[in-house]
């Protein structure tokens, strides 16, 4: 046996005692360190578990949305569900078109400027892709009800539909547009889209 | 000791301390069942299994409650629901192989407790309590098992069931209605699996973790016997510590976590590696949905009740006017509890076996292979000379007990030391 390995068998002096000190506090931290990394490894999979499962992500896939039988005017029904949220696709006609690009005054976010809301594409006056066809997540931004489709006169002075949130009294113009002084903070999410024919419309 | 402790409590937190201290007696719990409570110096290889014990109780909660949050308990469901954990849940896989590995674990760190017990006779007084409480432990750990073996509703699940259900039916007169009763229908069904997953999850574990906890309350009131059997608390120092006491902590804790971490090699290359254990673990025909119309052709329990079940089977004629049905029930339950009596059955002068005679330790020799060579029969199917072998062992297995007062009395036993070695 070294001398070496004596003393801190048997720690008696002054430099022998303290060197087992450091010794000490040098296992109790390597080990605390290899533990808390066992411990967040364990703890991965448990936290994991709660993520969407495969079956969630399945039901969360593209759906596609046929729009050939929407007139103008009108709102896709039934209601097509993605991702189990209701999302509403209504075809503008020319005199609703024009107003939601001049009746902005009312408007609490007119040019779309929060940038969560919607893709660069629906960053206009239609919030949309293509003119005629708005498409969004039917889920009202105040508290997550279900607004209603109003065909005419949602707002007073211009005679426009829009949407209504029965919940709580928010209300949405026909490019889901929410109006100030009103719960819901922020417009209807628009979600991603793209048109795969002129009458197929794909969400996700 | 007259150098400062570089670890002394200072300023934020030793006022937390003494703030907390003032209303709940956390330093106190902490000294009397840690830093203060003097354990034997003499703790070898087989006092791991205690800490294991409580480690695998854990895991088998926190898995457990996972679980839960995606099983379906329901006759359409519950099949399909263990599918999706296994193929859909991110980690599903990991959660129920940890969950069922953990079950088979347990009774290994379980058997292996008890096997301590008996070698160092830590049943013995003032620990009969303790012993008792664990019975009480193994008694409810054998349910919780047998609740959850039903609940993925596969066909080895479903058939198990009815087997043991169908055990009730062997008691006389009330025997047919019990059945009914506890299945709550006419055949094992939803009704039957609805109870067993209320069981399982809510009732047993609450049962359990009482039981554990009065057991550790118990074992720290009298303190741990240890691998001489002798009492350490007769050789105190004049601070009135035991001689041959170490504290717990740190001491022991740091080998517990060492053998935790031995133990989580072999856990996890079981569970990584041969979750279903060849079909010891995991039954082959689990993997198929419940039909009540079709038996698995070779149908036996999961591996740590098959000691029980050969004797259960050992019974075969019929005596005092009762038919063989009632004995293999009344077998196999007094194959369960007869443990209990260990207490008042062994009379030894010494209690460790280290100091025993020829006697005991043949008896206890020839019971752990008995209890061996139950559990293979029990997967075995029932041929003649099997069942031969499974009443000879079984007669063996209760000789154990039953001759206990006789052997630890005649035999030559050796003088206990004073001081532990």
């Amino acid at each position: 046996m070294s001398t070496g390995d004596a003393v801190h068998d048997a720690p008696t002096g002054e430099s022998s005692n303290s060197d087992g000190a450091s010794r000490r506090y040098f296992l109790i931290q390597a080990t605390s360190v290899v533990g808390a990394a066992g411990a967040v490894g364990a703890a991965w999979p448990f936290i994991s578990y709660w993520s969407p499962s495969e079956k969630a992500k399945a039901l969360g896939a593209p759906v596609k949305i046929d729009v050939s039988k929407l007139a103008p005017g009108e709102m896709l029904s039934p209601i097509v569900a993605w991702r189990g949220k209701p999302i509403f696709v209504v075809r503008r006609d020319a005199a609703t078109l024009a107003s939601l690009e001049t009746d902005t005054d009312m408007l609490a976010d007119p040019n779309s400027e929060v940038v969560d809301q919607q893709p660069d594409f629906a960053v206009n006056s239609w919030r949309s892709d293509r003119k005629e066809y708005g498409v969004f997540l039917g889920v009202c931004t105040h508290l997550g009800c279900s607004p209603k489709y109003v065909v005419t006169d949602n707002f007073a002075d211009t005679g426009q539909g829009g949407f209504f949130c029965p919940c709580h009294g928010s209300r949405f113009d026909m490019a889901g547009r929410v109006v100030k002084g009103v719960p819901a903070p922020t417009n209807l999410e628009v979600p991603p889209y793209s048109f795969q024919s002129d009458t197929v419309i794909v969400i996700g | 000791m007259q150098q400062m402790n570089p670890e002394t409590k200072q300023g934020a937190l030793a006022d937390t301390m003494e703030w907390l201290d003032a209303r709940f007696p956390a330093t106190e719990t902490f000294e009397y069942h840690m830093s203060k409570y003097y354990a034997p110096k003499n703790f070898n290889f087989f006092y791991y299994f205690g800490w294991l014990a409580t480690f695998v109780l854990v895991n088998q909660l926190v898995t457990g409650i996972w679980l839960t949050m995606n099983y379906v308990p329901s006759g359409d469901g519950a099949f399909a629901s263990v599918e999706y954990i296994m193929r859909d849940v991110e980690f599903g896989w990991l959660i129920r192989y940890l969950h069922s590995t953990g079950a088979s674990a347990f009774f290994i760190v379980v058997f292996l407790h008890m096997y301590r017990a008996l070698m160092y006779g830590s049943y013995r007084g003032p620990r009969e309590l303790i012993w008792l409480i664990g019975m009480a432990i193994f008694v409810a750990l054998m349910a919780e098992g047998f609740f959850g073996y039903l609940l993925p509703w596969g066909n080895m699940s479903y058939w198990g069931a009815q087997v043991i259900v169908s055990l009730a039916g062997a008691i006389p007169y009330v025997g047919a209605d019990l059945m009914e009763w506890v299945r709550g229908d006419f055949l094992m069904s939803e009704v039957a699996l609805n109870r067993f997953f209320a069981l399982h999850v809510v009732a047993l574990p609450i049962v359990l973790l009482g039981l554990v906890f009065v057991h550790f309350v118990a074992l720290h009131h009298v303190g741990s016997n240890n691998p001489d059997g002798i009492e350490i608390k007769k050789n105190k120092n004049e601070d009135g510590v035991p001689v041959d006491g170490i504290p717990f902590h740190p001491y022991y804790t740091v080998h517990d976590i060492h053998a935790t971490v031995v133990f989580l090699f072999l856990f996890c290359a079981v569970v990584f590696f041969a979750p279903e254990m060849g079909g010891y673990f995991l039954e082959k025909p689990n993997f198929e949905v419940a039909n009540p119309l079709k038996t698995p052709e070779h149908i036996a329990p999961v591996w740590y009740y098959t000691p029980y079940y050969a004797m259960l089977r050992a019974a075969t004629f019929p005596l005092f006017g009762m038919d063989a049905k009632f004995w293999g029930l009344v077998t196999m339950g007094a194959a369960v509890v007869i443990p209990a009596g260990l207490p008042w059955l062994d009379r030894s002068p010494v209690k460790s076996m280290r100091y025993k005679g020829k006697l005991s330790r043949w008896a206890l020799r020839i019971f752990v292979v008995c209890f061996i060579i139950l559990g293979v029969l029990g997967v075995m199917p029932a041929t003649k000379a099997y069942t031969i072998l499974a009443q000879f062992c079984t007669l063996l297995y209760f000789a154990y007990f039953v001759l206990m007062p006789w052997y630890t009395r005649v035999e030559q036993t050796l003088p206990e030391p004073e001081r532990v070695t």
